[in-house]
């Protein structure tokens, strides 16, 4: 009999096998990945900010730390065809697939101008003209929905997939081993990502997983199953590529588990990080700062320069702050607004 | 001309219809396909839109039981614009599910300011059938009445089962479509007629009378159609106002009633605490007070877990008898 102590080491290890692999791609492309993952860390960095002068509030999530990964699967798809959906942690996706960054600012700030014009706010952005199908903050909650778009491209013979991201949290709901039966047995062209950043809100993944190797879950569906490093942004983008291509040529799930991690606390509202992480801890985990990392495989090729750099962060840091001037010139919805699309076609009634 | 057949048979005509017509319908659920459903609503449907052989039929599809999984991979198609129907085995049985209906198919047109339609209707036997007892009896309806984001739809008769499903197929937002086990064998007439349809959100008056209003909605229409005709011997002519649709509410045909007879009786199935049928007596004191002869009263399921023995059950459920000792209570 297997026996485990509560304090022995749990099952499973939290590494993500790296390949040796030289770089192919042009300096134009290196670039934008960069600029992309900057534009994500400053937007973050600034929510963040706006959220402490009061100026968003509820509960908000950033990516501070996880850019490559959503850079990386976003540069996979065909983007504005294929479908995404993802939980509250949504801003980095929304503005990967072209959401206006003002629409999205907005929304955090609760505005007209914002995705949904201020009913959503941080956790429910949504942009379906662009792919973008939220925005969920049940946790694990939207997993059959992506099944279900995936699910719509199937039936109709489209050649669309579903990229489907949950944290690692998540991916001990009981719905999500539901959906990954289902996407098997039914053939869905969608791809599982966890987004595996160690942490489910204030508990660690080897107090909440009793194998931290999450890939394996796949495995007992007959789905394609892996664990890829989601701190280096040229590997994510090939490895997603080649995944999102499998997925729709053999219209089969699969279920991919990306290792990751958030510098930031869990929301705006998390200012207990000493409960779960400690500072070395933290310390550790920025040297595998996927924006560090790509910058220096850069320089050692001679595409770029500190002070190159440091001219795109100034770009990329007024560029949000002029975002964050529009969003904060537009109005707070109309109190009227709050009885539209409840439903598509009748008004509730209305009054206390 | 008409058609008669059981409100079984008008279901499956109506849904069976609308998926010829729209190769965007279909229906899931669990052993629905090569089984035929659990209460044999999609009878045939296998042959007719798939085959017993294939691993699975995208448009009669069995699903796992998964309640709250394949409800979810409904919504989510429903999100992508298909349209599903989604059966429960029972209703009692949506309670799985209750997180993707409440949370995310009710909700997402709101959260998307209108941007994401969930054309999709969940159906199925809700209330007691028979012997069934304490998991298998819940009368869900006035559950889901009191989420906004959701129609619901109660129909009594064969005509408005038809009707209704219709409207239910057609409609962009999530509906929830209750049948009561109990009224799948009545038999009544449809219009012969591929395009009728019954708007969600009116009630009727099912017989006009002028001494009280009997006011129900599903299979309790029923029990009302039978108590009136019982009291109209006593010399009590009964008014019955079937309800039809919960969500929205068709105020105006209920106080158009009451206002005639100046005296109410409600009856529902759920449980008597807090179900459906005390916010139609709480709208009827706040907005019909000065034409009240006498307080509305309430005729509701017993506040007990369903028991199995069916002297026991049938004890629970509202009868005739119920309903007519109600009304002698304000005559
Ligand atoms: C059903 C449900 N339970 C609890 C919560 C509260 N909650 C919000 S986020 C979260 C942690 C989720 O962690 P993970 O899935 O790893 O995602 P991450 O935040 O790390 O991206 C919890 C417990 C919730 N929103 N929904
Ligand atoms: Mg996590």
């Amino acid at each position: 009999m297997l026996l485990r102590s509560n304090t022995g080491t749990k099952r499973g290890s939290t590494v993500a096998k790296q390949a040796e692999y030289k770089i192919t791609e042009s300096a134009a492309e290196l670039e934008e990945h960069l600029r992309d993952m900057l534009f994500i860390r400053l937007f973050e960095e600034k929510c963040n900010r706006v959220y402490r002068e009061g100026k968003a509030g509820g509960y908000m999530h950033v990516y501070i730390g996880m850019e490559a990964l959503a850079v990386g699967w976003m540069k996979a798809i065909r983007k504005g065809e294929d479908y995404v959906i993802t939980a509250y942690r949504d801003h980095a996706h929304a503005l990967l697939l072209g959401t206006p960054p003002e629409a999205v600012l907005g929304e955090v700030m609760g505005r007209k101008c914002g995705t949904a014009g201020g009913k959503g706010g941080s956790m429910h952005i949504y942009d379906p003209k662009n792919g973008f199908y939220g925005g969920w903050g049940i946790v694990g909650g939207h997993i059959p929905l992506g099944a279900g778009l995936a699910f719509a491209a199937r039936y109709r013979g489209e050649d669309k997939v579903c990229i489907n991201f949950m944290g690692d949290g998540a991916a001990n709901q009981g719905v999500v081993f539901e959906t990954l039966n289902m996407a098997s047995l039914y053939d869905l062209p969608c791809v599982f990502v966890i987004e595996n950043n160690e942490f489910a809100m204030g508990t660690r993944l080897e107090y909440h997983a009793a194998d931290k190797e999450l890939w394996k879950r796949g495995l007992p569906f007959d789905i394609r199953s892996e664990r890829l490093d989601g701190m280096d942004v040229i590997q994510m983008k090939r490895q997603a590529t080649e995944i999102v291509e499998w997925c729709r040529k053999e219209q089969r799930p699969a279920w991919i588990e990306i290792m990751t991690y958030r510098y930031s606390g869990h929301g705006a509202a998390d200012n207990d990080r000493q409960l779960y992480r400690t500072k070395e801890e933290e310390e550790l985990a920025w040297t595998r700062d996927p924006i560090a990392r790509l910058k220096k495989q850069m320089i050692s090729l001679g595409y770029m320069t500190d002070e190159k750099y440091e001219a795109i962060e100034e770009e990329l840091n007024n560029e949000v702050e002029r975002i964050y001037e529009i969003c904060d010139a537009s109005p707070f919805p109309d109190p009227d607004e709050v009885y539209d699309n409840i439903y598509s076609d009748m008004t509730p009634e209305k009054g206390h | 001309m008409a058609l008669e057949m059981t409100y079984r048979e008008a279901l499956a005509k109506s849904i069976e219809e609308e998926m010829q017509k729209n190769s965007e319908v279909f229906i899931m659920g669990e052993d629905i396909g090569r089984y035929q459903g659990t209460f044999k609503v999609t009878r045939g449907f296998v042959e007719k839109f798939g085959s017993r052989s294939a691993n699975y039929n995208y448009r009669i599809l069995d699903t796992p039981i998964t309640e709250c999984g394949f409800t979810g991979i409904g919504i989510g198609a429903a999100m992508a614009g298909l349209r599903p129907i989604v059966e429960f085995m029972t209703m009692s049985f949506s309670i799985l599910a209750l997180d993707q209906i409440i949370n995310h198919a009710a909700k997402v047109h709101y959260m998307t300011n209108g941007e994401v339609k969930c054309p999709i209707v969940f159906r199925g036997p809700g209330g007691a059938a028979k012997q069934l007892s304490a998991q298998h009896s819940h009368s869900m309806d006035g559950w889901y009445a009191h989420v906004p984001g959701l129609k619901v739809v109660c129909p009594a008769t064969v005509a408005d089962a038809y009707g209704m499903m219709k409207s239910a197929i057609a409609d962009d937002n999530p509906v929830i479509f209750y049948e009561n086990p109990g009224l799948y064998t009545v038999k009544g007439e449809i219009p012969d007629d591929i395009n009728y349809s019954v708007p969600i959100g009116k009630g009727q008056i099912l017989r006009e009378g002028k001494d009280i209003s009997l006011i129900g909605y599903s299979r309790m229409t029923q029990v009302h159609l039978a108590a009136a005709e019982m009291l109209a011997k006593d010399g009590i002519d009964c008014e019955v106002v079937d309800v039809r649709s919960l969500l929205p509410l068709d105020t105006e045909t209920i106080y158009n009633s009451v206002r005639k007879t100046h005296r109410a009786v409600v009856t529902y199935e759920d449980w008597r605490s807090g179900g459906f049928g005390g916010e139609i007596v709480s709208r009827i004191q706040e907005d019909c007070f000065d034409d009240l002869d006498a307080p509305v009263i309430r005729v509701g399921g017993l506040n007990v877990p369903m028991p199995y023995a069916r002297n026991l059950e049938l004890l629970c459920i509202p009868s005739e008898e119920d309903v007519i000792a109600a009304v002698h209570k304000i005559r």
